[in-house]
């Protein structure tokens, strides 16, 4: 990463879904590579089932922890309808990792607005430079925990390289961030959430 | 050692750093976490509580810093109204330990209910203020800010906002040692017992210090000028990192001046900046803080420049709102023709984009509020009714379709505001029955009182305490009800119905709110009698105890009537438009990873549909 260079990652999704530890993880992941990190999240009232949006930030002179619009090398989508709703923040040629489970708010149950989060899913495949889905339900039910999404896409963020971050610079922000007793099930999800990205 | 740390981290560590020995504040949104690291890294001696309210733990640090002990009190910007009346007198009084006054702003706002600005009051309280702009500079700053307090002998304010606050960086942490023991309280009523004559005496030294505190600050290393472009640009907190972001690659063309201590302002600084500028643009979000205080200058100055300082006062910067660097850089080249390498224009949403979610924040699946919600929604069917609510996540209870809030004033309003519109409905036919709605770290912040005024002047109204035993909302803390404290002791929890009772509020019903028919019942009975009653809705709160088993819809027996979402609105509910019934309408479905098991929903499914 060149002295200048700043790389910058966008997370979205519903409060509850784990974006906040997320953001942590790849910062710490980062700082494990001696490289500055910062990150800004959504804290408070929006986490009940409201959406939630962290801004991560890491290089050598990062100025404010908020990404501009059309200046996220990534945008990870916990949920289809979220990642489209902050998809202007994308650069040109970024990549998009997209949790394909839907989370229906109340106001869709209620009739009051509309969402099919396929559609947002489908209209999402060519908006960035590449495009990985991930399907939660695999990987929840392989390691045990609907908690481990976050760190999955974590694990699939690596393999992008898209944020110059390797597997194994997450697998020691893991060991940093994690209770020993999680943390073998969350280095399944992080591998599981890498092979997402080779297997395509 | 580097840790990533929040902006409020970074405050408790450097608080930790400069030897706090005690610690007071009440939870509120974005500044609850100094307070609760503070507790977490406790090197062993120092004393932390969550105080009832901001106003008790303004005063609790003031009496530590009155027996020489550096003292800390936290609280959001609403929490400075509660804590100003002895906010506003300390400063007269002065402290001997340095006394820190932390106080968070919400820009925006995100989760309060005004944008006011702590600079403002500081300003208006004559007391010292410093300002946050990163966590690294929050981490030296809050240092900085005890010194400076003890020197003078004056409490500062450390003012942040909430992208300061909840922002992470990575910082280098000291060594925590334990703080050596404070001298203790020594008497001298001349000092420390405040009438109108030394009142009178402290204004002139409070107001009279200001230009040598200001010269002082203008020597500050806080205060910064950097560049000698020509076009002055003024900010200070996160709107300087914005302006960072803006200007890069085009730093030639500016000299930036950031305010770290807006109280007194450091007058020198900005003559030096202002002398060499041929136009200023101010970037600051909430009040024209820094541009009045510019503006102010300029006249002192006598300076004759054509549109000389914009800013929000000249329409150049939105009065109100989050700024952003996008925003920076667009008021910048609008009003300079320089540009920059963002792109201005938020990006038009896409022809072909498809509908969006719409999530408002909603009461968590499995949340005993709705219980009780719908519970006084359907005891009190057609008859009329006003709600009051307040400040809690009980606020949420405005949401469709449960729609039970029609008025959300400040922390235990609600209480007290029922009883002024039953006093001024009283002759009204029909007159609604007047319910207040709080919950339980609010009764104790600021309910009591009400209830006490309500039982004196003897009003007509029903008190719904919605106890769930934490305060939720701002992420669990303890209370004075839960029996246990922040320092980890268990006492005796003071007991809601006790309290009412020892007030004199003679009816008080204790129900389940997850019990739907034992809850309506308690509200139907309650309505029949007079004066001032209590119902208290008790059960944990579902992020707490965790969930229980989800239930399901039996598709064989759901009907489609979709009463189950339409009623109360759980987040866990959704049509299925995969299982329809024979009319072709979609049944329920319950979403498994969400639901917690609580089962008010079985309880108004008409077809027992719903079931473990």
């Amino acid at each position: 990463m060149s002295e200048n260079e700043v790389k910058s990652c966008l997370l979205c999704g519903v409060g509850g879904q784990g974006t906040v530890l997320a953001s942590r993880i790849i910062a710490a992941a980062a700082m494990a590579k001696g490289l500055h990190a910062r990150t800004a999240e959504t804290i408070g009232m929006a986490q009940r089932g409201g959406s939630v949006v962290s801004h991560v930030r890491i290089g050598e002179t990062i100025a404010s922890p908020m990404i501009p619009w059309g200046r996220a090398d990534v945008i990870i989508g916990f949920e289809p309808g979220e990642a489209a709703a902050n998809i202007k923040y994308l650069r040109e040629g970024g990549v998009l990792i997209l949790s394909s489970r839907q989370v229906k708010p109340v106001t869709a149950a209620l009739g009051q607005s509309g969402y099919e989060g396929e559609e947002c899913l489908k209209w999402l495949a060519d908006k960035g430079g590449s495009c990985v889905v991930i399907d939660p339900d695999k990987i929840i039910e392989a390691c045990g925990s609907p908690k481990v999404l976050n760190v999955a896409m974590a694990g699939a963020l690596a393999a992008t390289g898209a944020m110059g971050l390797s597997i194994s610079d997450m697998e020691e922000a893991l060991r940093i961030r994690m209770k020993p007793k999680l943390l073998e099930m969350n280095m399944k999800a992080l591998r599981m959430g890498a092979e997402c990205v080779t297997e395509r | 050692m580097k840790e990533l740390l929040m902006g409020n981290e970074a405050v408790a560590m450097g608080a930790l750093a400069a030897g706090v020995q005690v610690v007071a504040g009440y939870p509120g949104t974005p500044s609850s976490e100094v307070l609760e690291t503070i507790a977490k890294r406790n090197p062993g001696h120092v004393y932390v509580e969550w105080s009832v309210n901001e106003k008790a733990g303004a005063e609790v640090a003031a009496g530590a810093a009155y027996a020489g002990a550096r003292s800390l009190v936290t609280m959001k910007q609403m929490g400075l109204n509660v804590a100003s009346d002895p906010v506003m007198c300390v400063n007269y009084i002065g402290v001997k330990g340095g006394m820190v006054i932390y106080v968070c702003d919400d820009p925006g706002p995100i989760s309060s209910q005004t944008e006011q600005d702590t600079r403002s009051f500081a300003r208006y309280a004559h007391i010292p203020c410093f300002d946050c702009d990163s966590p690294e500079q929050a981490f030296q700053a809050v240092q900085d800010a005890f010194a400076f307090s003890e020197e003078h002998e004056t409490p500062v304010i450390l003012r942040s906002t909430t992208r300061v606050c909840h922002a992470c960086a990575d910082i280098d942490v000291p060594e925590i040692r334990n703080p050596e023991p404070p001298e203790g309280f020594v008497k001298d009523t001349s000092r420390w017992v405040i009438f109108p004559k030394l009142a009178y005496q402290a204004k002139l030294k409070v107001a009279g210090r200001e230009p040598a505190l200001a010269a002082e600050f203008s020597e500050y290393k806080g205060n910064t000028i950097e560049g000698n472009g020509p076009v002055g640009i003024a900010c200070g907190g996160i709107s300087y990192s914005y302006v960072k972001e803006a200007i890069r690659g085009h730093e030639d063309s500016f000299t930036v001046m950031k305010i770290a201590t807006p109280y007194p302002f450091p007058t020198d600084l900005a003559r030096q900046f202002m002398l060499g500028a041929d136009k200023i643009i101010c970037f600051e979000e909430l009040d024209p803080y820094i541009e009045d205080a510019l503006i102010y200058e300029y006249g002192n100055l006598s300076l004759d420049i054509d549109n000389f300082i914009e800013g929000k006062r000249t329409g150049t910067v939105r009065l109100g709102g989050e700024l952003s660097a996008v925003e920076v850089g667009s008021v910048i080249e609008k009003v300079t023709g320089i540009g920059t390498s963002i792109s201005y224009d938020e990006p038009e949403a896409a022809e072909d984009a498809p509908e969006l979610p719409v999530r408002p924040p909603v009461l968590c699946a499995g949340c005993p509020h709705r219980g009780a919600f719908y519970a006084v929604k359907k005891a009190v069917g057609k008859r009329p009714a006003i709600y009051g609510g307040d400040i809690g996540c009980y606020t949420l209870g405005n949401a469709a379709p449960l729609d039970m809030v029609d008025t959300c004033l400040c922390m235990g309003a609600g209480i007290t505001m029922a009883q002024g519109l039953d006093h001024a409905m009283r002759e009204q036919e029909d007159k609604p029955t007047c319910f207040a709605f709080v919950g339980d770290s609010t009764f104790f912040a600021s309910g009591i009182t009400g209830i006490v005024n309500a039982v004196y002047n003897q009003s007509d109204m029903i008190l719904c305490v919605l106890d769930n035993s934490t305060t939720a909302m701002t992420g669990h803390q303890p209370h004075p009800g839960m029996g246990v404290t922040m320092m980890g002791e268990k006492v005796e929890p003071v007991d809601i119905a006790k309290v009412l009772e020892g007030i004199g509020v003679r009816s008080i019903r204790t129900v389940d709110p997850q019990n739907l028919e034992e809850s309506m019942k308690a509200v139907s009975e309650t309505m029949e009698e007079e004066g001032v009653r209590a119902i208290i809705f008790k059960s944990p709160c579902v992020a707490l105890v965790g969930p229980g088993e989800p239930l399901r819809v039996d598709p064989d027996k759901c009907v489609g009537c979709m009463m189950c979402i339409n009623e109360i609105g759980c987040t866990a509910l959704i049509p299925d438009s995969s299982s329809l019934t024979e009319k072709g309408r979609p049944k329920a479905m319950i979403d498994k990873a969400l639901c917690a098991g609580c089962g008010l929903c079985a309880q108004v499914c008409p077809a027992d549909a719903i079931v473990k």
